[in-house]
């Protein structure tokens, strides 16, 4: 046998080695005091460095063994064993807790159908024909005599896929991830199989073969969806209460990751205690949760989370493998029988190759990518069988079943053949038939945009087709999760906060560990432009990398560091680029539902982008069909302009009324406002012009193509963070005289939001203050001051537009919502300035908006968006730097 | 038909393709196909939607409509010794391949110029992104893909580039057999 581990090369034979015997070692330190004999430990690392490359779990398997002897010969009998009740409350729990956590969800649903095959299908099969022909093989009195529900029993509880040895082996082998997640998840899911059957026929020994009715194996069948529907049903709950639960963990983040762990296992006992699946319940929390909770808690508690999952996992398998070693010394308490041994072992193995084939052919029919032969062989020879039939054959009552002894020595036998034989064989196996491994490759750029493309037209063309299966319905989840879910279990600030900015602050702290990595030298000034500067530079309070490290602290650097082991320059770039392309590249519709990642999330930023998507989509239609369509028209521009200025009186018109509806009363004071405006535009008499303009005004994204689709789509880099922005932008650009309109509706929807607040209080306040006696008076000037602004605002900035259009195409790319923000407060000042004083000495905040007119507005405009709302300070941020250059072409204009 | 899509497929689609012909001339109209809503979010939604049109056609009857959408039914095990004796099906590699490439290749040219290659990429990602961040990410595109130096991808290199992904299984819809 040792010879024989020795031939497999092993890829990691210097890694694996001090780990396992450092495992070797805690155990032997912490978890038992029978080793006071040094001795025994050197006997243990020489025995281990022979065994360098062999699989993990067949090391502990045999270190067990060892220990279990040399126990056994110092003190004649076997006081250690693997405790059932240690093992589903314990052990268990923290390899499945870390399994469903850490489960790739995407992978996981797209092969829901195989998995649920297997598991159920499958497993039944197994226990079924095994139980079945062992009664027959016993019939013919070749093997222990015992009852048909004792041989059903076993057969129950030795056909189950374990997921310990699953996830033991099938980390090694590096098979490709379908094949994984196939075994994998029918190893976990046919847990609710095998505690049902376990506990039908238990029940059924108990109460003896002769009294069980048909009824009973109704019951059975219910049993069987209670539990694993109940089982899911409770897992998903507790996912819910835990993703709630960390939406309000932001004063006491220490305590995130603790929430994480007692709610997980919590899923577990409550399932366990309800009798229903407790295996199912855990991993379906750990699923269900995972997207909220890796969005909500903060980056150290995610890095906490997972490695002590990890490690739980890892020290719970070491465990368990070393305890089925030493369980299997101890010679009481079993019983040998060659006959049973040998023919149970036939048995499952025969029959889970036949289960897997008859599956496979079934499900063929309907998977894209079929499962082939050599898959088939890969699955039926990793059914690996492991710790929790060796548990639940300990927990037998020996009472009912006779036969128990033999049944714990046959369900060892094959523990240790699967995993030991099967778990050595299957790395070589696999290379031999050369199975598909999962490869660490990272896709490079080209692979990276193509497939993306890829993606987009399968889409489209699912789309197109009207083929509404799976994608269809998880479309419909997708709906519901980002409408209801996400709104209720994330938080506010993660809810409305972009992905992009996630990566954004990603790669600026990977650029700053290369930094500091490398002595600052690295940077070119070429890197520096690169996208991780954005970011930086829209960063509010943090002026240099190393600023932003110290305030959050270095250990997310060190995180980092130990994943990213030692970046080449050029690696490094690539994972830049590959970074801003993830981050940035629209998702296809289907594909929000990411598996794996580690935070994201985010809806709002998937709602934005389908606007996104749809209103550039729409410009190029309404460009394409314009050229086509209405090249006859250009002759008529003229008349467009004039169009346009009657848009623009249009406009006038309406702004007021819009004032007026913040304000509820000033019907009065409007009228003459209008009177005003309306002599200083003369040429607006056409009729026809304002039946097309009203119909035009409101639809603005559509309008917006006519001249400046162009722009759009060939110089896309004026296309600012946020939609409005970019609608803010186009018009300026392209002097066309039917375009101030759009100007005039953007306008109205900016400037509102961010002095609407403002002029209320001030109105108020002036009510309160100056004018208790005197109501109407002092209102009156007010409000016709506040509904000119609708009109003097705009007048300029059409004057601009139609005057000097083409000029300020270059400098203009600014904001008007700045340009707007000058103008309101200027106009104000003038025209109340009776009044401004009061206002002055009263209203902070009023007087922040009112500085000097020219210079000042923009920082003006900004510190009041910031004392409102951040959101309008983000805003105000991304503008700020076009407001610079804004007085500039502001200037002419107004002169 | 020789597009190998099974009958009951064909009446499928046959019904979906009336009810989106709603001039009901027994073609499809560019408009037809965007009057699909989920094609407006679509980011290669319209380029897409040209790739049904012949060049210089802004019809397509069913037999064309089959024809693209033929591109995308999965390769058959059977079907992959055929590929040499019978000429190259719709839905090999190759033509899958083509079909990705000519969303590209605007001028059709056979080739993706960085131009092409921008345009393609601006469509696909958020606005966030600026113009110098997206270009250096096409210049890197560009330079890992070609080979002869000539600044832009033909269709052999965009092949050579993608020889390691899966574009038989990327690239197909299960159709109903």
């Amino acid at each position: 046998m040792e010879t024989g581990h020795t031939e497999f090369p092993s890829g990691n034979i210097l890694a694996s080695a001090p780990d396992i015997s450092l495992k070797a070692y805690l155990h032997i330190f912490n978890g038992t005091e029978w080793q006071h004999n040094i001795s025994v430990h050197f006997t243990f690392v020489s025995l281990f460095s022979l065994f360098f490359a062999v699989p993990e779990s067949c090391m502990l398997i045999l270190l067990g063994l060892v220990l279990g002897a040399v126990v056994l010969i110092a003190s004649k009998k076997q006081p250690y064993q693997l405790d059932p009740g240690l093992f589903f409350l314990f052990l268990l729990p923290t390899i499945v807790g870390d399994a469903g956590y850490f489960m790739p969800a995407r992978l996981f649903f797209d092969n829901l159908g195989a998995i649920l095959l297997y598991a159920v299908v499958g497993t039944l099969w197994n226990a079924f024909c095994t139980g079945f022909c062992l009664y027959g093989v016993k019939m013919a009195g070749v093997i222990v005599n015992a009852g048909l529900m004792d041989f059903l029993l076993f057969g129950a509880l030795i056909s189950a896929v374990d997921p310990v040895a699953v996830l033991a082996v099938f980390e090694e082998v590096h098979v490709n991830e379908t094949l994984f997640i196939i075994v994998f998840g029918e190893s976990l899911v046919n847990d609710a199989v095998t505690v049902v059957l376990y506990k039908v026929y238990i029940s059924f020994v108990e109460v003896g073969p002769g009294n069980v009715h048909t009824a009973d194996y109704f019951k059975g069948i219910a049993s069987f969806l209670i539990v694993s529907i109940g089982g899911t049903l409770v897992g998903l709950i507790f996912a819910v209460i835990l993703a709630f639960v960390t939406r309000f963990t932001k004063k006491v983040r220490i305590i995130e990751p603790l929430f994480v762990f007692l709610l997980v296992y919590l899923a577990y006992l409550t399932a366990e205690l309800f009798s229903l699946s407790a295996i199912l319940s855990m991993t379906f929390c750990g699923i269900g949760c995972k997207k909220y909770v890796e969005a909500n808690i903060s980056q150290k508690s995610r890095t906490t989370v997972k490695y002590t999952m990890k490690t739980l996992a890892s020290i719970a398998e070491t465990i368990i493998f070393i305890f089925l070693g030493i369980s299997a010394v101890d010679k009481s308490k079993w019983a040998w029988d060659t006959g049973l041994v040998v023919s149970t072992l036939i048995f499952i193995l025969v029959f889970r190759a036949m289960g897997v084939v008859g599956q496979t052919w079934f499900l063929n029919w309907f998977r894209l990518v079929p499962l082939d032969k050599i898959d088939q062989v890969v699955m039926s020879y990793g059914g690996l069988r492991g710790a929790v039939a060796f548990a639940l054959v300990v927990l037998l009552d020996k009472e009912q079943v006779k036969a128990k002894d033999y049944f714990v020595a046959t369900t060892i036998v094959v523990v240790f053949f699967t995993v030991m034989f099967q778990g050595l064989t299957i790395k070589p196996l696999v290379k031999w038939l050369k199975v598909p491994r999962s490869t660490n490759r990272k896709p490079t750029i080209n692979e990276e945009i193509h497939e993306r493309a890829f993606d987009h037209i399968l889409t489209a063309v699912e789309d197109i087709a009207g083929l509404n299966g799976y994608h269809h319905w998880r479309d419909k989840w997708e709906q519901f999760d980002k409408n209801y879910l996400s709104k209720l279990l994330l938080r506010k600030s993660v809810y409305h906060k972009s992905e992009l900015w996630e990566a954004y602050q990603k790669i600026n702290i990977r650029d700053a560990i290369s930094v500091i990595d490398q002595g600052g030298n690295v940077l070119t000034s070429a890197r520096l432009s690169l996208p991780s500067m954005a970011s930086r530079t829209s960063f509010p309070e943090v002026t240099n990398v190393t600023n932003y490290l110290r305030e959050n602290g270095s250990g997310v650097c060190l995180d980092l560091q130990v994943i990213d082991t030692v970046p080449g320059a050029k690696i490094e770039e690539e994972l830049e680029t590959h970074h801003v392309l993830a981050g940035n590249l629209y998702k296809p519709r289907r594909r929000y539902q990411s598996h794996y990642s580690r935070h994201f999330m985010t809806v709002g930023e998937k709602e934005r982008q389908d606007r996104e998507v749809f209103q550039r989509n729409m410009r190029n239609r309404l460009e394409s069909f314009k050229s086509t369509r209405y090249k006859r028209h250009k002759k008529d521009r003229s008349q467009k302009k004039r169009k346009g200025s009657d848009a623009k009186e249009q406009d006038t018109n309406d702004k007021p009324r819009r004032n007026v509806s913040w304000q509820d009363k000033a019907v009065v004071p409007v009228a003459p406002e209008e009177d005003k405006h309306d002599p200083s535009e003369p040429d607006k008499d056409d009729d026809v012009g304002i039946t097309f303009v009203a119909r035009k005004a409101p639809e603005t994204p559509k309008e917006r193509p006519k001249s400046a689709a162009l722009d759009v789509c060939q110089s896309p880099v004026a296309a600012p963070p946020s939609p409005t922005c970019g609608e803010k932008n186009l018009p300026w650009k392209s002097g066309v005289g039917s375009l101030p309109p759009c100007v005039s509706v953007e306008a109205t929807k900016i400037i509102p939001i961010d002095l609407q607040q403002a002029w209320n209080q001030s109105i108020s306040s002036l009510e309160s203050l100056a004018s208790p006696p005197a109501p109407p008076e002092p209102q009156h000037p007010r409000v016709s001051a506040l509904s000119r602004l609708g009109g003097p605002l705009r007048t300029p900035a059409k004057g601009k537009s139609s005057g000097s259009g083409g000029a300020g195409s270059g400098s203009n790319t600014g904001s008007p919502s700045s340009g707007q923000f000058k103008f309101p407060t200027g106009k104000e000042e003038e025209e109340e300035g009776a009044l401004s004083q009061q206002q002055q000495e009263m209203q902070p905040l009023m007087s922040s908006l009112r500085p000097p007119p020219p210079p000042p507005p923009p920082p003006a405009a900004q510190s009041a968006g910031k004392r409102r709302n951040p959101c309008v300070y983000l805003r105000s941020l991304v503008t700020v730097p076009p407001s610079g250059a804004e007085p500039q072409s502001r200037r002419p204009t107004q002169l | 038909k020789k597009l190998n899509i099974s009958h009951s497929q064909i009446t499928r689609l046959y019904s979906r393709f009336h009810s989106l012909d709603k001039g009901e001339n027994g073609a499809l109209s560019r408009e037809d196909f965007q009057r699909i809503p989920e094609l407006a979010i679509n980011p290669l939604g319209d380029r897409i939607i040209n790739a049904f049109f012949p060049e210089g056609e802004d019809q397509v009857n069913f037999r064309g409509f089959m024809r693209t959408l033929a591109h995308f039914r999965p390769v058959e095990d059977n079907e992959k010794n055929k590929d040499l004796t019978s000429g190259e099906p719709l839905n090999s590699r190759t033509n899958k391949l083509h079909f990705a490439f000519q969303l590209y290749d605007l001028d059709r040219d056979d080739k993706i110029s960085r131009d092409e290659l921008l345009q393609v990429l601006r469509m696909m990602v958020g606005v966030n992104i600026s113009d110098e961040q997206l270009g250096s990410i096409a210049d890197r595109t560009i330079q890992e893909a070609d080979t002869n130096g000539d600044m832009c991808i033909s269709f052999s290199e965009f092949t050579k580039v993608l020889e390691k992904v899966d574009v038989e299984q990327k690239m197909s819809i299960r159709f109903l057999h």
